[in-house]
C-alpha cells in the first residue's frame, strides 16, 4: 500500500515553504536517509530525507512550487511490489514531517492583518508603500545604515557566512566583506565586551544575539559598561551601539529560549528600549536607532520575521525613537501593547467593534523613553486602560503603565487600569501548556469586557 | 606619555618623577580618605608605580590604556591633571568626571584612557574592542589591557583571549600580579600561577616581568609593542609586583604578614631602587631628588587644596549626561 511523503516543518514556527528541487523522481528506489528534495523557507534551505523505504511513486508537487503547507502531501511511496499510481493509504501517512502544532503564532511570510490600520502621522502624505517582511526591513535598515556611515559594523554569531541565524543579515557579507560583516565564536560575554569597547572609541557596532535568551551571558558589559559610562564620565564618553536580536517566545523552544527580557532593559537608565511590531517600525527605528548616540536594545520577534507590512518607499525612512502611536483610534476603551501582542490588540479591537466597543490601539514602539504623553491622552478620551503583552506579569511594562496611569490619570479612570500578559511561570514546553501560558485575543478582549461593565 | 626626551637620561629622570607622582598623590589621597574627604572605594597603587610608568614610557602617542578600579597610577602617567583626578576622588564638579564617577570610574579620551572599570575582568573585552577598533580605523595604536591576577581567573578575560589572536588585535594584556586578589593569595586562587602562560592555549605568548624595575617594564613593553605593531596579535606581559597599602581602605591585612610587608618595602621597592640607580650613574644627585620631592609635594598639595575647595557638582548635574 502506497503511502504519502509529507511536506515538512523545518523549524519550530514554518507553516509553509517552498519545494525547490527534487532529487528522487518517479521509480527511484529509496531507503531510509535518501535524500528526496530541497526544501526553503526564508529562513534556510535544507535537505529532506527519507525515513522509510521504498519507491518513489508519484510526484504530487513539482519543483519550484511556493507556499507548500507543511503536512501536505508532496509525493507518494510505494512498498515492495506495488505499482505506480495506486491509491494512498490515509490511515498511514508518513511520519517524515512531525506535526506542526497550530500556534497563535502567523505563517511564514502571511500578509498583514486585515484589519484597518491608522496612518503613521511620521509618513508625510501621498509616500508609496511597498510590502516586506519584517526581516528584509531590518536587512535594509542595516545596509542602508552601512553604506552611509563606514563606522557601522555588524558582529555576532553566525551574521556573516551563514547569513543569519534568522536570515536578517542576508546579503550584508557580500556587500560589505568580512571586515564589517563579523562571524563572532559563540561568546556573548566576550565579544558584547569588545563591541562596546570598540563603541567607546567611535565605532557604531550593531550586535546580534542569535536570541535575547543569549545576552543574560553579556548582562554585566550592557548594563556596566554600555548603559552607565556616559554617566559616570560626566558626559565625555558614549556609547553609540545597538543590541538587536529575536526577544519573547518563538513556538516551542521550552523555557530557556523562551523570555521577553523588555522590562529588565526598560528599567535601566542610560539604555534605549525599542520593540517594533511593524516592518515599517522595524525600518524606522533601527536606522534611527544606528545613528543614536547611546546604546540602544532593540527587540525583534521571530515570529514577527516572515510577516509582510506596507513599507513607506522612501530613501532614508528614519523614525524618532521614543514616540508611540495610535495604530487605530477609538473613543471606549485604551489597549496598549507592543510587539506581537499589537497584532492580538487589533484583531480584538475588531471583533470588540462588532460588538459595540470602539477600542483605541496603541503600539508603543519605544519602551524608553515610554511615551506617556500618548497614553495618559487616550486615557484621558477613553477613561478606560488595558495593557497587552507576552512578558511575565510581575514588575512588567503593563505594571509601569498602569501605575503611572493610576497616578497620573487618576480622576479620568471609570476603571481599574488592567493588565493582560503573560502566565507567572516558566514557558512550557507542550503544546497545550505554551498556549496556556501565553496571553490570548480571547483573554485581552475578556478584560476590555471587564473594564467596560460589559457582560 | 614620554614626552619626546631630549636625551636617554632626561626620559629615566622622567620615569622617577612619574613614579614619585604617583606614590606622593596616593598617599594625599589616603590622608584625605582618613579625613573623611574621599567616600566609597579607594584602592591605591603604591607599591605597583614602575608597571604603569614604565609601560607608558615605552607608548606612543595614540595608544590607549583601560584598566579596573585600581586606576589613579594609569592616569597621572597618562599625563592627565592630578587635580581633576584628586577633585573626582572628593566628587566635586572640577573632577575628571565632574564629580559622578568616583575613584573607580574615570576617563580621558584625550589621553587616551578608558577607564576605570568597577567590575573585575569587564575591562578586559573593551580594551579588546578598543584594540579592534584600531585595527578596524587601520591605525597603528595598541591597547594596553590592564588586570590583576584576581580578574586572570575570570571568563572573560579567556574569551577575549580567543578573539585577540583569532582576529589578531594590537592589545596588550598587562596582568599586574600583586599577589593577592582582595585578600586571596594567588597560591590559594589560581590552579596555574604563572601568569604569562594562560595565553599558552590561544597561542598568545606571555613573558614574565619584574614590576618592580621599571626600566625592565619599559624594556619588555617595547618589546611587546613592536610584537603589536607589526600585526602580530596580542601578547601578554605578567608584571610581578605588590601593593603595599589594604586592597581599599578598609582593608585589616590579615592575609599576609607585616614581615613580607617590609621585606618588599625594603628590598623591592621600584622608587627607591631606581633612585639609587640614578644617584649611582650620576644622573641625579640627592639635591636633585630632594628638589624633586619638594616639587611634587607641592603639586599634589595644591591637587589636595584644588579637590577640597571646588564645589560640589549642581543639583541639576543628577539628570545630565545619561543620554548622548
Amino acid at each position: 500500500m502506497s503511502t504519502e511523503i509529507l511536506m515538512p516543518a523545518l523549524s519550530p514556527t514554518m507553516e509553509e515553504g517552498k519545494l525547490s528541487k527534487w532529487l528522487v523522481k518517479t521509480g527511484d528506489v529509496v531507503k531510509s536517509g535518501t535524500i528526496l528534495a530541497e526544501i526553503e523557507t526564508d529562513k534556510a534551505t535544507m535537505e529532506f530525507e527519507a525515513v522509510d523505504e521504498g519507491t518513489i511513486g508519484e510526484i504530487l508537487v513539482t519543483e519550484g512550487t511556493e507556499g507548500v503547507k507543511v503536512n501536505s502531501p508532496i509525493a507518494t511511496l510505494l512498498a515492495e511490489g506495488e505499482a505506480a499510481g495506486a491509491a494512498p493509504s490515509k490511515k498511514s501517512a508518513k511520519k517524515d514531517a512531525p506535526k506542526e502544532t497550530k500556534s497563535e503564532a502567523p505563517a511564514e511570510k502571511s500578509e498583514a492583518p486585515k484589519v484597518e490600520v491608522a496612518a503613521d502621522p511620521e509618513v508625510p502624505p501621498g509616500t508609496e508603500f511597498v510590502n516586506q517582511t519584517v526581516r528584509d526591513a531590518l536587512r535594509d535598515a542595516m545596509a542602508e545604515e552601512m553604506r552611509r556611515d563606514e563606522l557601522v559594523f555588524l558582529m555576532g554569531e553566525e551574521v556573516a557566512q551563514y547569513q543569519g541565524a534568522y536570515k536578517i543579515s542576508q546579503g550584508l557579507l557580500d556587500e560589505f566583506g568580512d571586515r564589517r560583516v563579523i562571524d563572532t565564536p559563540i561568546t556573548e560575554h566576550g565579544f558584547t565586551g569588545l563591541a562596546v569597547g570598540a563603541a567607546f572609541d567611535g565605532l557604531r557596532p550593531i550586535v546580534e544575539f542569535m536570541t535575547w535568551n543569549f545576552a543574560m551571558q553579556a548582562m554585566d558589559q550592557i548594563i556596566n559598561s554600555a548603559a552607565k559610562t556616559r554617566y559616570m564620565s560626566g558626559g565625555q564618553m558614549s556609547c553609540p551601539i545597538v543590541f538587536r536580536g529575536p526577544n519573547g517566545a518563538a513556538a516551542r523552544v521550552g523555557a530557556q529560549h523562551s523570555q521577553d527580557f523588555s522590562a529588565w532593559y526598560a528599567s535601566v537608565p542610560g539604555l534605549k528600549v525599542i520593540a517594533p511590531y511593524s516592518a515599517a517600525d522595524a525600518k524606522g527605528l533601527l536606522k534611527a536607532a544606528i545613528r543614536d548616540g547611546s546604546p540602544v536594545i532593540f527587540l525583534e520577534n521571530e515570529i514577527l520575521y516572515g510577516k509582510s507590512f506596507p513599507v513607506p518607499k522612501l530613501d532614508d525612512f528614519v523614525l524618532p525613537i521614543g514616540k508611540a502611536r495610535i495604530v487605530r483610534p477609538g473613543t471606549d476603551v485604551t489597549i496598549v501593547a507592543y510587539s506581537i501582542t499589537v497584532g492580538q490588540a487589533l484583531e480584538a479591537a475588531e471583533k470588540l467593534a462588532g460588538e459595540g466597543i470602539d477600542a483605541e490601539v496603541i503600539d508603543l514602539r519605544t519602551l524608553r523613553p515610554l511615551d506617556m504623553d500618548t497614553v495618559i491622552a487616550s486615557v484621558k478620551k477613553t477613561n478606560r486602560i488595558v495593557t497587552m503583552e507576552q512578558a511575565w506579569p510581575v514588575c512588567s511594562i503593563g505594571t509601569e503603565i498602569c501605575a503611572r496611569v493610576a497616578q497620573e490619570a487618576f480622576d479620568y479612570l471609570d476603571a481599574p487600569p488592567t493588565k493582560v500578559a503573560g502566565k507567572d511561570v516558566p514557558m512550557p514546553y507542550a503544546a497545550n501548556l505554551e498556549k496556556l501560558a501565553l496571553p490570548t485575543v480571547d483573554d485581552l478582549i475578556a478584560a476590555v469586557k471587564a473594564v467596560s461593565y460589559k457582560e | 606619555m614620554s614626552d619626546a626626551p631630549k636625551s636617554n637620561s632626561d626620559s629615566l629622570k622622567k620615569l622617577y618623577a612619574n613614579m614619585l607622582l604617583i606614590r606622593r598623590f596616593e598617599e594625599r589621597a589616603g590622608q584625605l580618605y582618613g579625613m573623611g574627604l574621599i567616600g566609597g572605594f579607594c584602592h591605591l597603587y603604591i607599591g605597583q608605580e614602575a608597571v604603569v610608568v614604565g609601560l607608558m614610557g615605552a607608548a606612543k602617542e595614540g595608544d590607549q590604556q583601560i584598566t579596573a578600579y585600581r586606576d589613579h597610577g594609569h592616569m597621572l602617567a597618562a599625563g592627565i591633571d592630578p587635580k581633576a583626578v584628586m577633585a573626582e576622588l572628593t566628587g566635586r564638579s572640577t573632577g575628571l568626571s565632574r564629580g559622578k564617577g568616583g575613584s573607580m570610574h574615570m576617563f580621558s579620551i584625550e589621553k587616551k584612557f578608558y577607564g576605570g572599570h568597577g567590575i573585575v575582568g569587564a575591562q578586559v573585552p573593551i580594551g579588546t574592542g578598543l584594540a579592534f577598533a584600531n585595527k578596524y580605523r587601520g591605525n597603528k595604536s595598541i591597547c594596553l589591557t590592564y588586570f590583576g591576577d584576581g580578574a586572570a581567573n575570570q571568563g572573560q578575560v579567556y574569551e577575549s583571549f580567543n578573539m585577540a589572536e583569532l582576529w589578531k588585535l594590537p592589545v596588550i594584556y598587562v596582568i599586574e600580579n600583586n599577589q593577592y586578589a582582595m585578600g586571596t593569595s594567588v597560591e590559594r586562587s589560581s590552579a596555574v600561577s604563572d601568569f604569562s602562560k594562560r595565553g599558552a592555549s590561544f597561542g598568545i605568548p606571555g613573558v614574565q616581568v619584574d614590576g618592580m624595575d621599571v626600566e625592565a617594564v619599559q624594556k619588555a613593553g617595547e618589546d611587546a609593542m613592536a610584537h603589536c605593531r607589526a600585526g602580530k596579535g596580542p601578547i601578554i606581559l605578567e608584571m610581578k609586583t605588590y601593593r603595599y597599602r589594604g586592597h581599599s581602605m578598609s582593608d585589616p591585612a590579615k592575609y599576609r604578614s607585616k614581615e613580607e610587608l617590609t621585606e618588599v618595602r625594603e628590598k623591592r621597592d621600584p622608587i627607591e631602587n631606581f633612585g639609587r640607580k640614578l644617584l649611582e650613574r650620576g644622573i641625579m644627585t640627592e639635591a636633585d631628588m630632594k628638589a624633586l620631592d619638594d616639587q611634587i609635594k607641592a603639586a599634589v598639595i595644591t591637587s589636595a587644596e584644588f579637590a577640597t575647595e571646588s564645589p560640589e557638582p549642581g543639583l541639576d548635574e543628577l539628570y545630565t549626561d545619561i543620554y548622548a
